[in-house]
């Protein structure tokens, strides 16, 4: 793959523009299907029975009374699904074990947490399959639970696996518990550093378990074939890994499983695995009729994956002059009730923002009696960064150094090498530290009553497997095929980019997410990837496109193939001797027979080169001194974006992720009642931030880093905008109250135990 | 579940299907009627993803039960765009990049325009408490709030080519 660095400057006619997206006009009327929208003649509704219990042996299962109700067709328990079939497959990025995945899917002899799934129905109507549920009589054996990290990690803890020893350990230990595995990394000599230190600064910080919060709840259809050719139709951003996940628990060839992707309803990293797509099949496989599984808003909270709480110990020592010279830090994140929390990226992304010398970092994967955790946008980042720019915060006041300055004296620049090994090239940390600087949002002081918060935030930004086709009408019109669910926009930055190459408007080119039978093997959208490698696979479908056309023209012509040059949608012929007009897409796809046939490419390729990301917000807020809540003012998100493709999508990534983020610092909260059960699983009780909570949100889009290895300078943007935010807000409220606050989410009475010295 | 004939208008056109028990208004748009385009974020009246119009009022669907609706007059997403034409707010949520799945669209769309139908003008602040009912997980309201201040001023300057839609 060519570094692009000497590609000729292109000047852009598409790229940069605000096109309105390809699927526009299906999402404001109401047409386009989701995952619950989808349905087939004969389809059957499916129940999922969960367990009450957040820890529970399963002493029998009866279903003799639902299986014997007019209209119920099919019931399955655990005894449905195979494990020995499951082990750990590749997919996408990175292995999954299966065996987790399937008895998150159904229990196996233990309920692990309060919703996990024990039996499932089909039947002729919901209220049918309603009922059966009720005559299924599971016989439990209440357990012991344990739910919050800290007491999950002490000895004499109820164990979820009798079995579990601590990986990572060394020597191993010889007694069970609760600690999955234990991961230990750094650089340089801590401890001696921070004996040198002028100043150090030190602290615990909590977070509390967050939903991804995605409003359309996860939805399938599966249909099992008489020939044992099945297709699943299921929102998801990944229709591959569904594929994958779901033919392996259910034990069958990944060729005799098509999965069609809906288009999906928000996801932010909670549909990159599966909860219904094997239970429904294996109910359609057993009474051969399509079955619709969709999880209530209830289902959505107790038995999908919110990401971790987490307790970090942060330590931070530095010079007078504010060089950071030492930085430790020990995170325990909650993984739910399977091995498996993003502990691993919270210590890669801690420190990423700054250049360090000494580092210490050691974390702790610990389970627990919730349901099992899911990827949530740059996961495990938010926590890790939260305890960092907190500390960061509170050595910039006790320093007196400008907290944007104090980020600027120690930012990572190019070549820096990270702790977890990379080298980080073409970033533009310090260009947004000092794009912040500048901007009016912050060169104009925060009004009376008012306080400023600033944070930094990281995010690695992937690459990876990426297929995509681009195939010329016989009218010229252009077809963009890729595997991508589009879940914020991405349909337009594919088409986009393919309307630049090939010279068109983009209005002619048409944006397909297609099925796993009609693509090749694509990763999943995830990791801030499908701008950056899809679009690579777009691109590069679209450049032999051109070079495809510009060979047909020169038969056209007569001419050699060096004489005809590509522009603005038409080959032209640089041959003087030849006395022949351009010739536009049109025309040469409508004769398209007679110059070799139809038009149109593919390409595959696992896509490396993805740049890093960083971002710098700065929170306005106030808070009522009588009631401790808190109002955000005005809210600056400035990002180190390479190019933004279709700047409004990028500002919108941006500002998306600061809500969340908002939420994540200030309302939401998974809150467990002394049984072991989720108090709130509801959105009236479980507050996202509504129109009303929130002020405009600014945003600054640093295009000065373009990254070299992708063809219009793509570097990822979906993660980055929800690392900051955290901290933003804590920062801003630390100086209201003079007080640190360490404990998210800052609900009004945390606010106003503060204000009030407790 | 013991099912009656329920006879309504929805979207201008007289319909019947047969429907009750526990059956809410958003189940039989969606099941009985086939209008998928209003949506079941929660099922509790929360999210504003099912919202429609009942005799001109804002109501999320998931809360009224479906015989409720004999006799009222019915407008979902589906009857947003005339005759093909999308509707000022419909075309400004594109042109603003206000959504980003798309899920929580329709509803908003339903509400925004029961906010201009009795408020041509609102402010930023009387937006925003308007849809505070209408949960939006991507977009973080701004272009949102954005889209509907725009479309509004697009339709006080237009107010011939609007009437046929309020």
């Amino acid at each position: 793959m060519s570094d692009g660095d000497d590609a000729p400057a292109r000047e852009l006619k598409v790229v940069g523009q605000r096109p309105v997206r390809p699927d526009g006009a299906d999402k404001v009327t109401g047409r386009a299907m989701f995952g619950a929208d989808f349905r087939l003649p004969g389809m059957l509704a499916g129940r999922v029975k969960r367990s009450p219990h957040p820890h529970a042996r399963i002493v029998s299962i009866d279903t003799t009374a639902a299986a014997a109700l007019p209209g119920v067709k099919a019931i399955v328990t655990g005894a449905d699904f195979d494990l020995a079939a499951a082990g750990k497959i590749e997919a996408g990025e990175s292995a999954t074990d299966v065996k987790s995945v399937s008895i998150n899917c159904m229990a196996h002899e233990k309920a692990l947490y309060q919703g996990h799934a024990v039996a499932a129905v089909a039947a002729t109507s919901a209220e049918i399959a309603d009922e059966a549920l009720d005559l299924i009589e599971v016989t439990y054996e209440v357990l012991p639970h344990v739910i919050d990290v800290e007491d999950a990690m002490k000895d004499g803890a109820p164990l979820l696996y009798p079995d579990m020893i601590t990986t990572g350990e060394s020597p191993a230990p010889t007694e069970p518990s609760n600690i999955a595995s234990k991961m230990v990394a750094g650089c340089g000599d801590v401890k001696g550093a921070m004996e040198r230190a002028d100043i150090v600064v030190e602290g615990r910080y909590r977070t509390a378990a967050v939903h991804q919060g995605y409003i359309e709840p996860h939805a399938c259809v599966a249909s099992w074939g008489a020939d044992g050719q099945a297709v699943v139709w299921a929102s998801t951003q990944g229709q591959f890994l569904v594929r994958a996940l779901t033919a392996k628990i259910c034990n069958m060839p990944l060729s005799d499983l098509k999965v069609i992707p809906s288009e999906i309803g928000g996801g932010f990293g909670g549909k990159t695995t599966v909860y219904l797509e094997p239970v429904a099949l294996t109910l359609s496989r057993k009474c051969g009729r399509p079955v619709k599984l969709v999880m209530s808003r209830e289902e959505v909270f107790i038995a999908s994956g919110p990401t971790s709480g987490s307790v970090i110990d942060v330590k931070l020592g530095a010079m007078k002059d504010g060089t950071i010279i030492a930085a430790e830090a020990t995170l325990a994140y909650q993984a739910g009730a399977f091995p498996g929390s993003p502990v691993n990226l919270g210590c890669m992304t801690a420190f990423a923002c700054y250049d360090i010398e000494n580092v210490g970092l050691v974390g702790y994967d610990v389970v627990s009696n919730r349901p099992k955790v899911a990827a949530y946008r740059a996961p495990g980042a938010p926590m890790a960064a939260f305890a960092v720019e907190s500390a960061i915060d509170e050595l910039a006041l006790k320093l007196n150094m400008d907290p944007i300055d104090l980020r600027l004296k120690n930012a990572v620049r190019e070549g820096a090498k990270a702790v977890y090994g990379a080298t980080l090239k073409s970033i533009g940390f310090v260009e947004t530290l000092e794009a912040v600087k500048a901007h009016p949002n912050y060169t104009t002081p925060p009004a009376p009553g008012v306080t400023r918060g600033v944070a930094a935030g990281f995010w690695f930004n992937i690459g990876g497997e990426s297929s995509a086709s681009v195939h010329v009408d016989e009218d010229g019109g252009v077809t963009v095929v890729s595997a991508n669910p589009d879940i914020g926009g991405s349909r337009a930055s594919m088409v986009m980019m393919a309307a630049e190459v090939i010279g068109v408007p983009v209005e002619h080119v048409r944006g397909i997410v297609a099925d796993t039978a009609s693509i090749g093997f694509s990763s999943t959208t995830g990791g801030s990837r499908v701008t950056f490698a899809t679009g690579m696979a777009v691109v590069q479908a679209a450049e032999r496109i051109v070079e495809d056309l510009k060979l047909r023209a020169a038969k056209t012509w007569d001419c050699d193939v060096s004489q005809v040059d590509w522009k603005e949608g038409r080959a032209l012929c640089l041959d003087p001797s030849k006395d022949v007009q351009p010739l536009d897409l049109r025309s040469i796809a409508g004769k398209s027979a007679r110059t070799g046939g139809p038009i149109g490419a593919e390409v595959s390729l696992n896509a490396q080169g993805a740049a890093p990301g960083f971002g710098v917000h700065v929170c306005d807020l106030k808070v009522d001194p009588e009631t401790g809540q808190t109002t955000i003012v005005k809210y600056t998100a400035a990002q180190d974006v390479g190019r933004a493709i279709h700047p409004s999508y990028v500002e919108g990534q941006l500002q998306g992720g600061a809500a969340q983020g908002v939420g994540w610092a200030l309302n939401e909260e998974y809150v467990y009642g002394p049984n072991g059960t989720l108090e709130n699983a509801s959105f009236l009780d479980y507050r996202m931030p509504v129109a009303s909570d929130l002020p405009m949100i600014d945003t600054i889009l640093v295009e000065s880093r373009p990254n070299p290895r992708h063809p219009f300078g793509v570097k990822g943007v979906g993660e980055v905008p929800i690392v900051p935010p955290l901290a933003a807000v804590a920062n801003a409220i630390s100086r209201i109250t003079n007080k640190r606050m360490t404990s998210l989410p800052l609900s009004p009475m945390k606010v106003l135990d503060a204000l009030s010295g407790d | 579940m013991s099912r009656i004939r329920i006879a309504t208008t929805v979207n201008g056109e007289p319909v019947e299907f047969l429907g009750g028990g526990s059956q809410s208004l958003l189940d039989a748009l969606r099941d009985e009627l086939g209008l998928t385009g209003s949506k079941e974020g929660c099922g509790t009246g929360d999210c504003g993803a099912c919202s429609v119009m009942v005799d001109g009022r804002l109501v999320c669907s998931c809360l009224m039960l479906a015989p409720e609706a004999e006799g009222r007059r019915i407008e979902t997403i589906e009857g947003m765009a005339e005759n093909g034409e999308l509707h000022p707010l419909q075309t400004s949520f594109l042109d603003e990049a206000a959504l980003q799945c798309g899920f929580c669209t329709p509803g908003l769309l339903i509400a925004a325009k029961a906010l201009l139908d009795r408020n041509p003008d609102p402010t930023e602040t009387e937006v925003r408490y308007w849809l505070a009912g209408n949960v939006c997980r991507c977009t973080g309201y701004d272009k949102v709030v954005r889209a509907v201040m725009s479309a509004a001023a697009t339709m006080r300057q237009a107010p011939k080519a609007t009437e046929a839609v309020t």
